[in-house]
């Protein structure tokens, strides 16, 4: 598969942080794409590099190829993690300004349709809800039918049902074709709307792949989890290996059967017990010792 | 090359901006026609309690140490007579030609000509009297120019710097980075809008006013147009110039503040420097609200033509030009 953007070695350094050090990766055409870490990684920093947003200290970027000039911005939309439009524009308004801007743009009632604006498209756009302020400035990134599409944490901050409607929108933009790069601290959102991920903290890439090759390569079939007062730290022969998670202890197991039967062979009360499957926020906590949401 | 299709969309978008924000337009609307209504008030009965003589030439020692009447120099004849035609003098004399005039309608003309006979009883029949005859200049006619510069200063000042700081800071600015808009194409149109709004407004304003108060017009409309124009230009440019990186809407309001307040003081909206000191007259001259406003005076008051305006309006189009291209040169997107 085609890359339609590769990175090469890009740093970004600021005069008291390296925010972004040393970042190599590339992005099949077609896919959504995860960039995922925690506050602080380098996520944004690396994402508006790719936008064009933000020079890098040193790097490459290649768009299709090629180094990222004055006509990359027709093709790319970008939904930024911090946005305000201009004050007393509609819904409508908006859409009109920013479909101006470009050479090529998608008809407005279009994208009225597909990201569900209809009911709000005369409101001024400072009295939108979260969850309808998202879809909007979705809309606007859309507006000259990109091929790229950067949405950085887009839903920050929503409901859990403006959430799940916000991924049924990028999975009908996915449907149609369009490269997707997201960033998030969401590890659900990316579980659910990315093909593949990269995962990054202190501005550098830990690790890549698609997340359930991650996940398989990096634990058993199942976490079982335990609060501190069943005692499990104190064993010395126990056969798995135990880790702190929050206020548990926690261990990965590829047969949960026989994993219970040790813990009641060995007198631990199994109050309070859960068996999890893995996922990316224990993948994370695995490689770094801390959690995504720190 | 400009983009006009960009360019409209921003122009009609600010517009919207401005039109729709109720409170800021009845405030830029009403502000000037109540400061002007209580100056008209104010001033309405005439409480100078000082005579006031124009001499042409050298000024003889002793005219300068009487008290209540105070004397200014000028190095043009013609804007003494026309001082004097205004009111504004209540005598002129040019003592080595033994020359001076009065206003016969003016009641501190008739005083000030007996106290100037009264000082030099030697020469008095060497005195040649002259009359200049002319509507009285009323407070509010001279005013009233300053007050409207004023109005336009901090609508230019004010509604462009402050107004791009705030996009910059909340975003907006950088969401327009993303798209393929140049930065010419955002402070064009910025430009543009605040200079069609604020020209809109000033000429309500005037219409307003001329119907409340029937002040003074003796010069041409275009021209003053023309003067109102440029005037309001090289204030939105130094508004951009402000503007250009700077991150916070206090320290935006801060730096307006520093460059608004001293034309309020020393660009003649309140009161003449006429009789100040000439470091001060000539540190006045910086402030592109000083041209525009001695400018619109004399028209309106004097019936100036282009020639006679030819300082004020290059110095207006030099400093648009200086503050356009520093601000275009420094300006950035966002806060990085």
């Amino acid at each position: 598969m085609d890359s339609v953007l590769e990175v090469q070695a890009l740093t970004k350094h600021y005069p008291d942080v390296k925010a972004v050090d040393g970042v190599s990766f590339s992005i099949p055409e077609g896919i959504c794409f995860g960039l995922l870490g925690p506050n602080g990684a380098g996520k944004t920093t690396c994402i508006e590099m790719m936008e064009g947003i933000t020079k890098p200290t040193s790097g490459t970027i290649l768009y299709r190829g090629k180094p990222l000039d004055r006509a990359y911005s027709q093709k790319v939309g970008i939904q930024f993690q911090h946005t305000a439009l201009q004050d007393y524009l509609t819904v409508k308004e908006c859409l009109k300004l920013f479909a101006s801007f470009y050479e090529h743009h998608v008809d407005t009632d279009e994208l009225i349709a597909l990201c569900a604006l209809d009911e709000f498209i005369n409101r001024d756009n400072r009295k939108l809800s979260g969850g309808q302020k998202q879809r909007l400035l979705l809309a606007i990134a859309l507006v000259n039918d990109p091929d790229l599409l950067f949405l950085d944490e887009p839903t920050t901050g929503l409901d859990p049902q403006a959430r799940h409607n916000f991924w049924k929108l990028v999975d009908r933009i996915k449907a149609q074709g369009k490269s997707i790069v997201l960033t998030t601290h969401y590890m659900d959102e990316a579980e659910t709307l990315c093909d593949d991920i990269v995962i990054m903290d202190k501005g550098q890439v830990m690790v890549r792949g698609t997340p359930d090759s991650l996940l398989e390569q990096n634990f058993s079939s199942a976490m079982i989890r335990l609060p501190q007062s069943s005692g499990i730290q104190a064993l010395s022969n126990f056969p798995y290996e135990v880790i702190q998670f929050q206020d548990k202890y926690e261990f990965s197991v590829d047969h949960v059967d026989r994993a219970i039967a040790t813990l009641i062979a060995e007198n631990i009360p199994l109050e309070g017990l859960n068996i999890e499957k893995p996922n990316l926020e224990d993948l994370f906590l695995k490689l770094t010792g801390h959690s995504l949401r720190a | 090359m400009l983009n006009f299709q960009r360019f409209w969309a921003l122009l009609y978008a600010r517009n919207l901006e401005f039109v729709r924000d109720r409170a800021s337009l009845s405030w830029n609307l009403l502000f000037p026609v109540l400061l002007i209504a209580g100056f008209a008030v104010v001033f309405s009965e005439e409480n100078k309690t000082l005579y006031k003589m124009g001499v042409y030439g050298e000024t003889p020692q002793e005219w300068q140490s009487l008290k209540h009447v105070s004397v200014v120099t000028y190095d043009d004849i013609e804007d003494g007579l026309g001082q004097i035609k205004r009111h504004q003098l209540d005598v002129f004399v040019a003592p080595e030609t033994a020359e001076y005039w009065i206003n016969p309608h003016a009641p501190n003309g008739y005083i000030m000509e007996k106290v100037l006979l009264g000082m030099t009883p030697n020469v008095i029949n060497q005195w040649q009297r002259k009359e200049v005859e002319g509507q009285a200049l009323r407070y509010v006619d001279w005013v009233l120019p300053g007050i409207l510069g004023m109005n336009m200063m901090f609508s230019c000042l004010f509604g462009v710097g402050y107004v791009i700081v705030r996009y910059r800071k909340n975003g907006v600015l950088k969401r327009l980075k993303a798209t393929p808009l140049m930065a010419y194409e955002f402070l064009s149109a910025q430009v543009i809008s605040r200079l069609m709004l604020t020209l809109s407004v000033s000429a309500l304003l005037f219409i307003a006013c001329d119907w409340l108060f029937n002040f003074f017009m003796l010069g041409s409309y275009w021209l003053l147009l023309l003067v109102g124009m440029l005037g309001a230009t090289s204030m939105i440019s130094l508004g951009l110039l402000v503007a250009s990186r700077t991150r916070s809407e206090e320290l935006a309001g801060g730096l307006l503040n520093i460059v608004s307040w001293p034309m309020m003081f020393l660009s003649e909206v309140w009161f003449s420097l006429e009789g100040a000191p000439e470091w001060l007259t000539a540190f006045s001259q910086v402030f592109p609200l000083t041209h525009m406003i001695q400018a619109a005076r004399d028209i309106m008051i004097n019936g100036a033509g282009f020639i006679d305006l030819l300082w004020p309006l290059s110095m207006m189009i030099g400093m648009t030009l200086i503050f356009l291209c520093a601000g275009g040169y420094w300006f950035r997107w966002d806060q990085d």
